[in-house]
């Protein structure tokens, strides 16, 4: 028999397929927003009953930076494991976004996946744990997005605030404890709590970057001290004042080994075993090695063997513009989005490489927009530590509607005018493509560091050529 | 010569990029062969005058400039009063630019109180202003940044504004001024940061700071293409978004 709220959750799933594949007809993209949007006015629980039909419950992943790949790895690693799972893969992730895409991927009556794997919006994130009730909960980290939409960090971690402070004692909640205010959050919550963190030693910052937050305590006020900085803010922290520190660790990454410009060997200890277990990563950057150990601490959660985590990390295959490569007549390139100014440090300090020989060699090409998606200010291009990328003198080519700011923002980091080519900044995109092709020898590398508008616009440009796919799910 | 750089609250008040203020600043003096240093003062370090040619203080948020204007209601406080009121050349951009006043009232609470130094008064206003500005100044000419605040700021009779909005809400979003000016202190809301995209107002700081140790106002030539090209290209860009 079906119920009342059943029967609505068959015509909001009817009509999500129907307007998802009417979308993806005219070519416009993955197509779970809209659909989704519709299918939660006829059915505003939709979302509740579907994630209630998972045998094993659901995983919501939220932080500022890194959920796109942290839930596409964890996603593999379950699909290694032998699980069925639903995953708003997309990166859609407001409340409408995920049930457009669970009720995409799921059956309207019958046995589907036996787990979801959500992405969540850091606002939307109390909505959507509501309406899930996931079994895991994975932190990942709390940077400095763009203001002028979110808001300061404070807001963020206020409204979680309430909902890590009501979790359900079987729940479990999986945090970066290198991050001091995600450490603090957790202390407070009811739910079991897996720390992880790194305690590599060296490949740490010398000082905190400038974009870097919550260098203060938020218990007492006091500036931080660590005995290791990692990422940002991100370390081994300790309160001078209050003698608050990092918790100690359930998981730990003891080594981040770079492996050329492409890969990287992490070494996990706490699980499956103390000693430790080696991991091959299929992507650079110790950013990506913060994602891979936040999957290592759910997969553990769930009690997965890790023997899938190994094989999803080896084989992983980066989203659309997250190290992506193409091929532009002869050219490789190399496109990664960044959205904020961690993003940008944490991709500029993998550009010149964690030693010395394993950075890149090559054209960077940088495009700034400041379209609503990007965030209208651009000023935070004064809080990213372009000097790194400066010192190393390679070719840069300044693109995008901010161009010229990127081009200034250069000058004053040191680059040589005679390696910095503004010559395309503020063009369309088309351009900056020709414009590549005309000055870069056939076998030449270029790598570009771009906004989400910019990613946009330049794939557009690169589809135009048949050299991507012509639409691009972010 | 030397030129001496007093960060104010560098790290508990440095969000949206102001740092690009003392960027500029640095490289727009080592351009002319100075000898440029950077000091960053904080909650609780001695605030001696005497060291600095010039001081810079950027924006915060809110938990931080709580604990800033406490650290100012001492001795602090009332030398950097007295710095200004003797000429110190000074930008103060945002939060930095309303505790230079009489402090700032929020909707609840009690006012954040501020140094007096500025005959300004600021209060917390409906709506948040976000978006390009550009800003005519009789004595800088056209000045281009981006504002974000809901802060509303009303100048006395004491001090003159920066300057006139051409785009954008600039003070208070009525009287269509943004900034302040007051002996050899500016004032404003605007990011960007400032000093890079208006190099003239960077030559006029080191300037101004160099002729009161006894040396030439006037500054050598830089070239500023770039900057120049920038600074254009945000003008014509807040022309097309409009207010």
């Amino acid at each position: 028999m079906i119920s009342f709220d059943g029967a609505r959750a068959v015509a909001a799933m009817t009509a999500n397929r129907a307007i998802g594949a009417a979308i993806r007809r005219t070519g416009r993209g993955g197509g779970t927003a809209f659909p989704g949007m519709v299918a939660t006015r006829i059915a505003p629980d939709l979302l509740d009953q579907l994630a209630a039909r998972l045998p094993q419950g659901a995983i919501v992943v939220a932080g500022t930076n890194g959920k796109t790949t942290t839930t596409r790895l964890l996603s593999d690693a379950l699909t290694h494991a032998g699980m069925g799972v639903v995953h708003n893969r997309t990166g859609s992730n407001l409340v409408r976004g995920i049930t457009g895409a669970f009720a995409d991927q799921m059956p309207i009556a019958g046995s589907g996946p036996d787990i979801g794997v959500i992405e969540a919006d850091e606002n939307a994130f109390p909505e959507v744990v509501r309406r899930a009730r996931p079994k895991v909960i994975l932190l990942l980290n709390l940077f400095r997005d763009q203001l002028d939409r979110y808001g300061e960090l404070e807001t963020v971690a206020s409204i979680w605030r309430p909902v890590i402070q009501t979790l359900d004692p079987e729940t479990t909640l999986c945090v970066n404890a290198d991050d001091p205010r995600l450490a603090w959050l957790a202390e407070e919550s009811p739910a079991r709590v897996v720390r992880f963190g790194l305690t590599t030693e060296g490949g740490g910052l010398p000082e905190m970057p400038h974009a870097a937050d919550a260098a203060y305590c938020p218990v007492c006020g006091a500036r931080f001290d660590y005995d290791a900085i990692y990422l940002s803010h991100l370390g081994a922290w300790r309160c001078p004042s209050c003698e608050r520190e990092r918790p100690e660790l359930d998981l730990a990454l003891s080594r981040v080994v770079p492996d050329g410009f492409e890969r990287q060997t992490l070494t996990l200890r706490g699980w499956p075993h103390v000693e430790g277990v080696d991991l091959n990563l299929a992507v650079p950057g110790l950013y990506n090695a913060y994602n891979a150990l936040a999957v290592a601490a759910a997969a553990h959660a769930l009690g997965l063997p890790v023997e899938a985590l190994g094989a999803a990390t080896a084989d992983f295959q980066p989203a659309f513009g997250r190290l992506e490569r193409v091929d532009l007549a002869g050219r490789e390139l190399t496109l990664t989005l960044a959205k904020n100014p961690t993003g940008f440090n944490e991709v500029l300090r993998m550009l010149n490489g964690a030693q010395p020989g394993s950075g890149f060699d090559g054209t960077v090409v940088i495009g700034i927009n400041d379209l609503d998606a990007d965030g209208r200010d651009v000023s935070w291009l004064w809080d990213v530590d372009f000097e790194v990328l400066a010192e190393r003198q390679l070719p840069l080519v300044a693109a995008g509607i901010r161009g010229h700011d990127l081009a200034l923002r250069m000058a004053y980091a040191g680059l040589d005018p005679c390696r910095l080519d503004a010559r395309v900044a503020g063009e369309p995109f088309e351009r900056v493509v020709e414009h590549l092709i005309q000055t870069t020898p056939p076998g030449g590398r270029v790598f570009v560091l771009l906004t989400y508008t910019a990613m946009l616009q330049l794939r557009a440009a690169l589809a135009e050529r048949g050299v991507v796919e012509p639409f691009w799910e972010q | 010569m030397d030129l001496r750089i007093g960060w104010l609250y560098g790290h508990e008040m440095n969000i949206y990029g102001d740092r690009g203020n003392v960027l500029a600043l640095l490289h727009r003096a080592r351009g002319r062969g100075l000898e440029a240093a950077v000091e960053v003062l904080g909650v609780g370090d001695a605030f001696e005058p005497e060291r600095y040619d010039v001081l810079f203080w950027g924006g915060g948020q809110d938990r931080e400039q709580i604990s800033v204007s406490a650290d100012l209601m001492g001795a602090k406080g009332r030398d950097l009063k007295a710095a200004i009121g003797g000429g110190m050349p000074m930008l103060a951009i945002c939060g930095g630019y309303q505790l230079l006043g009489d402090g700032y009232r929020p909707y609840e609470g009690d006012m954040l109180p501020g140094i007096h130094a500025l005959d300004i008064t600021s209060e917390a206003g409906p709506t948040r202003f976000i978006g390009n500005v550009v800003v005519d100044s009789p004595e800088f000419g056209a000045l281009v940044g981006f504002e974000n605040h809901s802060g509303l700021t009303f100048l006395g009779p004491e001090v003159e504004p920066l300057g006139r909005v051409r785009v954008g809400h600039g003070n208070n979003g009525r009287d269509g001024f943004e900034g302040a000016r007051y002996r050899n202190t500016i004032g404003c809301y605007m990011h960007g940061a400032l000093l890079p995209k208006n190099p003239q107002v960077t030559d006029w700081l080191i300037g101004t700071a160099l002729e009161r140790k006894g040396g030439a106002a006037a500054l050598p030539p830089l070239p500023d293409d770039v900057e120049s090209t920038a600074h254009d290209a945000v003008v014509k860009r807040a022309l097309q978004l409009g207010r």
